[in-house]
Formats: C-alpha cells, sequence, structure tokens
C-alpha cells in the first residue's frame, strides 16, 4: 500500500515540476472550444445544441495529448525494468499510474468544462451533465489509452500510431458519454440510462485494461 | 558472515532477435562471490543480465535462486542497467526515497546515509538533472543501498565514475559480498573485487 502511495505522490510530483506538462491538457482544450464558434458563426441555437458534444470532443483530443507520455519516461530512464521488479504487481503499478495521469489531466477538464461550455450557449442543467459525464466517462478515455501507450511505448515517435491505435476504442465512450450530456439538457432518454452505461464502460475498462496494458509492457524488448 | 542464496544458472541459452547469442551456459554462484562477465561488443553480456533480472525470457534453460520462489525471484534482484532510472524532475533525495519505498523489502539505509556512502551527501536536494554523468551514476548506486537485495546485477558499473568514485564502488561492493550478497557485473575493466570470470564469445 504504501508502494502505491510512493508511486502515485512521485507521479503527481513530476506532473506538477517544470516540463511535466500538467496544465497542457487544459490549454488544449480552451484552445478547441474556443475556435469552435469562430468556425460555426454566431448562432447561439446551433451552439447549445452540439455544445456537449463539442466539450465531448474536445476533452478526447485533450486526454488523448499526453498520453504517449504515460509509459514513455519510464521506459527511457530504465524505471520501467525496476517497477517491474518491485513488490507491487505489474498492474497495480499500472492502475497507479493511469490514476494519477486522470487526476492531472482528465480532472481538470471535468473542473473547467462546465465553465468552458458557457462559451457554447450551453445552459445550466446542460452544463452540469456535461461535467457529470465527463467525470463517469473520461477514466475510461486513459485506461484504454493506457493500453495504447504500453504497446508503443518501444516504438519510435508512437505518438500518433497510438493515437489511430486507441480512438475507434474510444467510439462507445463517446457516444454514451455526449448522449448522457444532451439528455441532461432535455430530450426523451432520461439522463440516467446512458449515464450508467458510461459508468460501466469506465468499470470494464479499469477490470480489463491493467492486464492488457501489463502483458504488453511485459512483452517489450 | 551470514549466508545469502546461491544463484544457479543451468543449460541457459539467449537469443537476441534472430542471433543466438550463446547456449548451454551454466554455472552457480555462491553466497559472497562475485562474476565478471566480460567479452566484445555485442556478445551478449547484457542480454544475459536482463535474463538473469527475469526481463527477458530465455530461449532455454533455468535461473533460480536457491530458497527463493520462482514468482517472487525478482524481488530478490537489484538490476542496475545502463539507464540510471533517475527521475530529472525530482532530487536525489526524492529518487531514493521512492525506490526505497517501492523497491520495498526489508528496511536499508535511509536516502541521506546511502548519499553519504557514494559521497554524494552534499547535494540531496538538487534536482537529478542537474548532476553530472558520474554523480548520476552514484545516486543510482545509492538505490541498490536503500533496499538490500541479495544479487546486483550491475551492466558497466564504473561507467563515467572517476578514480575515487570507482574505489568507493570497489569498497560498496566488497561489504555486499562480504555480507553474503552475490554480484554478477557485465564489464570491461577489472571488477576492483575477487571475481570469477564468465567469457561470452561474440562473433564480429
Amino acid at each position: 500500500m504504501s508502494a502505491a502511495l510512493a508511486l502515485f505522490k512521485r507521479e503527481l510530483r513530476i506532473a506538477s515540476r517544470a516540463g511535466g506538462g500538467g496544465a497542457m491538457g487544459v490549454v488544449f482544450f480552451l484552445i478547441l472550444i474556443t475556435i469552435v464558434p469562430f468556425a460555426i458563426g454566431p448562432d447561439l441555437n446551433l451552439l447549445s445544441r452540439i455544445g456537449p458534444a463539442i466539450l465531448w470532443i474536445a476533452a478526447l483530443l485533450a486526454m488523448l495529448l499526453g498520453l504517449d507520455r504515460l509509459f514513455l519516461g519510464d521506459h527511457e530512464d530504465g524505471s520501467l525494468d525496476l517497477l517491474q521488479m518491485g513488490a507491487l504487481p505489474l498492474e497495480v503499478v499500472i492502475v497507479v499510474k493511469c490514476l494519477a495521469h486522470w487526476a492531472v489531466t482528465g480532472l481538470p477538464l471535468v473542473i473547467v468544462a462546465p465553465l468552458f461550455g458557457l462559451m457554447l450557449a450551453v445552459e445550466g442543467d446542460g452544463l452540469a451533465g456535461v461535467a457529470a459525464s465527463l467525470l463517469a466517462g473520461t477514466p475510461a478515455l486513459t485506461l484504454i489509452g493506457a493500453i495504447g501507450a504500453a504497446l508503443t511505448v518501444s516504438l519510435r515517435r508512437g505518438g500518433l500510431l497510438l493515437a489511430i491505435l486507441v480512438l475507434p476504442f474510444t467510439v462507445p465512450v463517446l457516444i454514451f458519454g455526449v448522449s448522457a450530456a444532451s439528455a441532461a439538457s432535455g430530450g426523451t432518454v432520461p439522463f440516467a440510462t446512458p449515464f450508467l452505461i458510461l459508468c460501466a464502460l469506465s468499470l470494464a475498462a479499469l477490470a480489463l485494461a491493467p492486464f492488457a496494458a501489463a502483458a504488453a509492457l511485459r512483452s517489450r524488448d | 558472515m551470514t549466508r545469502g542464496p546461491r544463484l544457479l544458472v543451468e543449460n541457459l541459452a539467449l537469443v537476441r532477435g534472430t542471433r543466438r547469442l550463446a547456449q548451454g551456459l551454466s554455472f552457480a554462484l555462491e553466497s559472497g562471490q562475485a562474476l565478471s562477465i566480460t567479452g566484445p561488443n555485442g556478445a551478449g553480456k547484457s542480454t544475459l543480465l536482463r535474463v538473469l533480472a527475469g526481463l527477458l525470457a530465455p530461449a532455454a534453460g533455468t535461473v533460480s535462486l536457491s530458497g527463493v520462489d520462482p514468482q517472487e525471484m525478482a524481488q530478490h534482484i537489484h538490476y542496475a542497467g545502463h539507464a540510471e532510472a533517475l527521475k530529472n524532475a525530482l532530487t536525489a533525495r526524492e529518487n531514493l526515497q521512492f525506490w526505497s519505498a517501492l523497491l520495498g523489502g526489508p528496511a536499508g539505509l535511509t536516502p541521506q546515509q546511502a548519499l553519504e556512502r557514494v559521497n554524494l551527501a552534499h547535494l540531496p536536494d538538487l534536482p537529478v538533472s542537474y548532476l553530472s554523468a558520474g554523480q548520476r551514476r552514484r545516486v543510482a548506486l545509492a538505490r541498490l543501498l536503500v533496499a538490500p537485495r541479495p544479487l546486483w546485477l550491475m551492466d558497466e558499473p564504473s561507467t563515467a565514475l572517476d578514480t575515487a568514485a570507482q574505489a568507493r564502488l570497489a569498497e560498496l561492493m566488497e561489504a555486499h559480498l562480504s555480507g553474503g550478497g552475490l554480484i554478477v557485473a557485465a564489464t570491461h575493466s577489472p571488477l576492483g573485487v575477487p571475481a570469477g570470470e564468465l567469457m561470452l564469445g561474440g562473433r564480429p
């Protein structure tokens, strides 16, 4: 337990130091949200209708941005070899690293999404729906991404390959995330239905991804 | 002198990609003994160390430590490879604290004591990125002291070390061996402690 806690603290500490890139995802998210009204035009009805979807796509891309570094640093400096030889099972190491990565990249998006939603004329319940669906769905993005990050860790310039590998598998999360967020601001579907499926996707990813990622990391040469 | 475990390697074959580096490799290392692996570049020295550490699967053969469950063998081994496993953003003390917590096992020296042993007691709070190559290597060696483990696998341990630091490394290895530990080191220069030699053949 203390080993897992030490790993979590170390990940947060590295992210918070210079060059950790902790705030990069949020800034990228802000830029994406900002350019959408310029492209679509000042049609508030249209913006508020597609707002939740824009927020989700922006969150998905912002999450993807830092994923290639999830295991890369530890692979390059040899830490991964030692993490593999520690008392902590590699699967647990991966869960802890994903948790720390989510706390640095996913959680800030959940917090700022209601604020940025205002720029897309999303209102009241819709903002709460976006935040709630991001809270439930972004862990799945990190965990699915961890499999891709583990598979591409020993490749040079694996970042683009990672995006190509991972994005198709995030489609279910995107579908139910957007439908939960849209349902919150009115519509025929009750909020709970897509939201619970979104929670289930995150839990399933939590159950499966660590084992898949650990197998990929063990077989790297 | 306490008795440590015994390292037994039987009929090991090493393959890297499609190249067969060695086969029928067998040796035993008793508690308190060191073995230096020599051979030209590309002979398979690093590969052998990674196989002993359990990081690579051998093409054939077995590696075992007496009295240790094969599943838990990695937890009795320190692997000091070419990469130092140090985070540039963290200080030397933070790096060692982390590895001490993560590697677990019986309590070793505190990070400060370990840094004193490698003559770096004056730099505990400097981010590792500011250290020279030799100093980084010494922090990596200090890691072996914060979590005691019987078998040390060292890949070119004296790289980048000055003469004084090489002598200090020899003292550390001496102390580890007299405490019943085992050392297997891949090296081009003399190890500094009495050691058996295993020559890996290489093709030019």
